[in-house]
């Protein structure tokens, strides 16, 4: 799935760039999906479909699977979850040089497509990613019809 | 990757427990072409025996994942692999490189050979132990 998204730009490099003239300067003005969050947000997710299933992949490290929400209302799949803080409390003897992770509430919204069968769902968490697969109903198949 | 390159890591290990002044000697390896990579977010917290560094690397298997340590540089790189259905096309990606790189400079303080690792649900937890001589000690005060 990544092969044709991969370009050979550095955007590794820039990505961290970028989110910070974001944070300046605002999310440049492209239209994005109404229920799409600025770039950076918490858990970055990847979208894919194959012709039988929808597959979401979020990418949650650090997160107990057992607490982590995935619904689907509507055509509308929302995960939801918290992570907790890696820092210590009130501890004087530690101290802080970069606190980049994400900790606290999370949430994200996906809208599906309309063929989608909501009592087909399976979730699964491996290696910090969490990947729902939706499955698509039959009649939104391509068939094969055979010429008499 | 070959075997020659694994060996060459494990020297490289090595070196960073000998003196600075061996490793620096040591050419640079040339290191392939740099693949573009996302740099992982990370937490750094220090207290008197040592740092703790927390990276997020999700996707990351263990086996995927390198610790690279060589005189005073950190390097952490990780390739990213989901299970993927073969007929999936991509509709929309916020991660679009599938591997972490992020390159750290040790300070002389910290014991580079003492690195413990721990990989779990994507997350990596560094270990840098500092050196003997430079942790805090309670000095005796002996009366006579």
């Amino acid at each position: 799935m990544f092969a044709s998204m991969t370009s050979p730009s550095m955007f590794g490099d820039f990505d961290r760039l970028r989110r910070e003239l974001d944070d300046l300067f605002g999310v440049a003005g492209l239209p994005t999906s109404i229920r799409s969050a600025a770039p950076g947000a918490f858990p970055a997710l990847n979208i894919g479909h194959t012709p039988s299933s929808v597959e979401i992949y979020a990418f949650a490290p650090g997160i107990d699977p057992a607490r982590i929400d995935v619904t689907i209302d509507r055509g509308v799949m929302t995960i939801s979850g918290e992570r907790p803080s890696a820092l210590p409390g009130d501890d004087a003897r530690v101290n802080v040089y970069a606190n980049e992770r994400f900790a606290g509430r999370f949430r994200r919204a996906v809208s599906l497509p309309e063929d989608i069968d909501p009592s087909k769902v399976e979730a699964t968490y491996r290696d910090g990613v969490l990947r729902v697969s939706v499955a698509r109903r039959e009649s939104a198949l391509p068939k094969r019809i055979t010429v008499q | 990757m070959n075997d020659t390159m694994v060996a060459e890591r494990q020297e490289n290990r090595q070196d960073a427990g000998r003196s600075e002044g061996q490793a620096q000697s040591r050419q640079p390896q040339p290191r392939g072409r740099e693949q573009p990579a996302m740099t992982p977010r990370v937490d750094v917290l220090e207290d008197g025996t040592g740092i703790t560094l927390l990276a997020d690397l999700p996707g990351v298997a263990r086996d995927a994942l390198e610790i690279h340590v060589e005189g005073d540089s950190l390097t952490i790189e990780g390739q990213v692999s989901t299970a993927t259905p073969e007929a999936m096309e991509a509709t929309y990606a916020e991660v679009r490189v599938p591997r972490f790189r992020r390159m750290f400079t040790l300070s002389r303080e910290l014991d580079g050979s003492r690195i413990e690792a721990q990989l779990k649900d994507g997350v990596l937890r560094l270990r840098i132990p500092k050196q003997e001589h430079a942790q805090p000690r309670r000095v005796q005060v002996k009366v006579s």
